[in-house]
């Protein structure tokens, strides 16, 4: 049996440092928020001639007069990202930008992607993802009070908390690109972790019924060892299957596997280290549960 | 738990056979008598144009308040009473009458059976709320008589955005309208929405008017620009025929001069019209205004009886085909604008479903390898319940025809990785139960009984989070939600079902072998 009891205030105190270290980030470095939030324009252009690269297409794009524009390789040596804010939301934007790259570069470019997100939508689309992710916290929140018994519930919505601020500091400080898919990730971590949470507390609880002259802190310990080969079998295929899409399901999906890795990682993590200390630290005993059984 | 009747076996194996079927009609094609449903593909993975339209309500509420004065002052005119300084500010009318009268008006329009504010018994509301501001009177629209405006004006301009749209011939255009004052537009296959969104940024309204030289004219006139940029001239605000009064427009190149024009031909009521205006005006210059701008304008040299005439100005042989489509399909109520757009090329969305399926594959095999290394025997029963599972799940999308985005193959991969959790869980406390327990078919019962909560609690909470995305999420992230949402229930499924039954039928076949896992 490991003892993972042993590291309970060391690594409460990592978690804690985690948190007001990815706050801070939050805070003062912000996010770097795709045209879906911030509204803007987005191209993908693939080239296929050589003389079209990240220099000379910033030079053909800062000659139109288009405010910050920002070109980037996208995977491939000859696919580029262009992005830039279209302030005054002009209509003919990508046709008036096709007309001036033809004179340059002529035929030997395509536009593989376009998108144009207005600033009423890219708002109302922050809107939703930050709702999305507050209620789904809340359904969470909500359904293990049902389930479970209340400092279960404060336990894994402080876990999941910290899943969800951690990874969006991790993203905060790399500057990686928060879009639409990015908050699907979130919300998937969100629930994965609360699956990893549920698993061990389900265990705590029939343990807690079972043994009445074991402290919560050695009680937990042994239902973490007891659920430990899951735990690392379920998020080893997991992780198996986020690394396939993150290596090989292409560039689109790159950030949306990252933050599910990123995820599961936290997600396995603070099952163990936020969600049992917090019963340690509230005390929970075998009268927690049987008093809920009583009702 | 290990039991099974020989009637649930033989319901699992059809059920199962039937939805390898069902998913496999995606790859081969059975005859549409056979099967005809298919999973669609979002438009990021078969490319395409997404637009979003919002509808520029303000022109229309303008208008109808424009019109809405003239009804009222009529209105109480055959009342004996005279409504002074009428005037619109900022979408509200305001006027006075004198102190006797003001009870008067305010009861007409707060009757429920008023002739000129509607009442809706259904929302206990007025079209019109009338206030006493003392000095004077307001008039605005109440809540729902503006979600009624705003909601007929999306229902005409949804029906012409159709029209547009099925004129240009693209395959299979997805038209659906989105809150009020929001039309959605998704073009499978387009992958250059120029044309399309240049079509829907008009409004189309035509206009046959008078050029006037004197600024007396009796109906008021207005100065407007012509589209070549040429000065601007007066125009009388007498309309002589309207883009309604279209029968047909066709673009037609002119013999005599080689010029593209636009011919059309009028119904009954504007043929009419147009003859009498040009039998009258002979020598005077007709302005064609579109959109508040002169096309042309030329001089009336004969009078044109037959209910056909033609338009020139310049165009080439496209935009002659664009106005006459504009011209046939008919006028917005209101301007729209495209407020989203998400366009993908075909050859992108190929690349994302390769790089999806090699994604699919590669993970799939990880697992599958993972598992069988982990738990041989049991590893195997689970890789091919995965096997099954992913077909149930593949199987009902086509079911649903529900469309399959990107992220929804992240979504399918990600369920591959989360549905051996349900089995690991079972298997790992039937390793805890063989601890003590020496009678193989007690150790299993055991572990299918004992994790069935853990296994419960654990999907719900994924599907909270994938019910939760799918109402909030938009296009390609509501296809990850639907993949996952669905992939728990056929998870659950298989392994409650399909692995439990291969399990049921080793373990009594090898129940005196030792600890079997």
């Amino acid at each position: 049996m490991i003892a993972f009891n042993k590291y309970y205030n060391h690594f409460n105190v990592l978690s804690s440092a985690l948190i007001i270290i990815s706050l801070l980030l939050l805070i003062f470095k912000g996010l770097n928020f795709g045209i879906d939030f911030k509204g803007g324009t987005l191209i993908e252009l693939r080239s296929n001639d050589t003389k079209i690269n990240v220099s000379s297409l910033r030079d053909k794009f800062s000659q139109m007069n288009l405010g910050d524009v920002s070109v980037k390789k996208f995977g491939s040596d000859n696919d580029f990202l262009i992005k830039f804010e279209n302030k005054d939301n002009k209509k003919n934007i990508i046709e008036e930008i096709k007309v001036n790259l033809d004179k340059s570069f002529g035929n030997n470019y395509d536009f593989r992607r376009v998108e144009n997100v207005g600033p009423k939508v890219s708002a109302e689309l922050l809107k939703s993802g930050v709702l999305a992710i507050s209620l789904s916290l809340a359904i969470m929140l909500i359904y293990i009070w049902v389930r479970f018994e209340w400092q279960f519930s404060l336990g894994a919505i402080l876990a999941l908390f910290h899943d969800v601020i951690v990874t969006l500091g991790v993203f905060s400080l790399f500057s990686l690109e928060i879009n639409l898919s990015i908050i699907a990730a979130v919300l998937t971590i969100v629930g994965y972790s609360m699956n990893d949470t549920v698993v061990i507390f389900d265990r705590v609880r029939e343990n807690l019924r079972k043994y009445s002259d074991i402290k919560i802190f050695e009680l937990t310990n042994i239902s973490i060892n007891e659920t430990l080969s899951r735990t690392i079998i379920t998020s080893a295929t997991t992780l198996l299957a986020l690394l396939a899409i993150y290596f090989f399901g292409g560039e689109i999906l790159k950030g949306f596997s990252l933050a599910m890795i990123l995820g599961v990682v936290f997600g396995t993590y603070s099952s163990i280290y936020i969600a049992n200390t917090i019963l340690v630290r509230l005390r929970v005993s075998q009268k927690t549960v049987l008093r809920e059984d009583d009702k | 738990m290990l039991y099974f009747s020989k009637l649930r076996i033989v319901f699992i194996t059809i059920f199962s056979l039937l939805f390898v079927l069902i998913a496999s009609s995606n790859l081969f094609k059975f005859g549409d008598s056979f099967f005809d449903k298919k999973i669609n593909l979002g438009l990021d993975l078969q490319g395409g144009s997404y637009l979003l339209l919002e509808i520029d309500n303000e022109p229309v509420i303008e208008q109808k308040l424009q019109n809405l004065t003239t009804t009222f002052r009529n209105f109480f005119k055959d009342k004996n009473i005279k409504l002074n300084n009428i005037k619109i500010d900022n979408q509200n009318i305001f006027f006075n009458v004198i102190e006797e009268n003001k009870q008067k008006v305010i009861d007409i329009f707060q009757d429920e059976n008023s002739e000129i504010n509607p009442y809706y018994p259904r929302f206990k509301s007025h079209q019109l709320e009338i206030e006493d501001l003392g000095l004077n009177l307001k008039i605005n629209f109440s809540r729902q008589g503006l979600i009624n405006l705003k909601t007929s004006s999306q229902d005409q301009a949804i029906e012409i955005v159709r029209r547009r749209v099925d004129e240009v011939g693209t395959n299979e255009p997805n038209i659906l309208k989105r809150g009020n004052s929001r039309i959605l537009v998704e073009l499978p296959g387009l992958d250059d929405p120029t044309r399309i969104k240049s079509l829907l940024g008009k409004t189309a309204n035509l206009t046959f008017r008078f050029v006037t030289q004197n600024d007396e004219d009796r109906f008021g006139v207005e100065k407007l620009e012509y589209e070549d940029g040429t000065p601007s001239v007066n125009v009388s605000k007498r309309i002589i025929i309207s883009g309604e009064n279209l029968l047909d427009a066709q673009p037609k190149m002119d013999t005599q001069n080689n010029q593209t024009i636009v011919s059309f031909t009028l119904d009954r009521v504007g043929a009419k019209r147009f003859g009498k205006a040009t039998s009258t005006g002979i020598g005077k210059q007709l302005a064609i205004v579109l959109d508040g701008k002169i096309i042309s304008a030329p001089v009336v040299r004969d009078t044109i009886a037959s209910g056909a005439g033609q338009i020139s100005g310049g165009f080439t042989f496209q935009s002659a085909t664009d106005l006459a489509l504009l011209l046939r399909s008919g006028a917005l109520p209101a301007p729209l604008d495209i407020i989203e757009e998400r366009t993908v090329g075909p050859d992108l969305g190929q690349d994302s479903i390769n790089a999806g399926m090699i994604a699919l594959s590669i993970g799939f095999m990880l697992v599958i390898i993972f598992m069988f290394v982990k738990y041989r025997f049991f590893g195997l029963i689970t890789n091919v319940t995965l096997i099954i599972n992913l077909f149930i799940l593949l199987g009902i999308l086509t079911l649903f025809e529900a469309t399959l985005t990107l992220p929804g193959i992240a979504g399918i991969i990600l369920t591959v990785g989360m549905a051996v959790d349900a089995n690991v869980l079972i298997f790992e406390r039937i390793k805890e139960e063989l601890k003590d327990e020496t009678n193989n078919i007690l150790a299993f019962d055991g572990g299918y009984t004992k994790s069935r909560t853990a296994i419960i609690d654990a999907n719900i909470t994924t599907l909270l989070a994938a019910v939760i995305l799918f109402f909030m999420g938009s296009g390609p992230v509501k296809g990850f939600a639907v993949t996952l949402g669905v992939g728990i229930f056929t998870t659950l499924f298989s392994v409650y079902f399909i692995a439990r039954l291969f399990t049921s039928l080793y373990v009594t076949k090898n129940k005196n072998n030792g600890k079997l896992i």
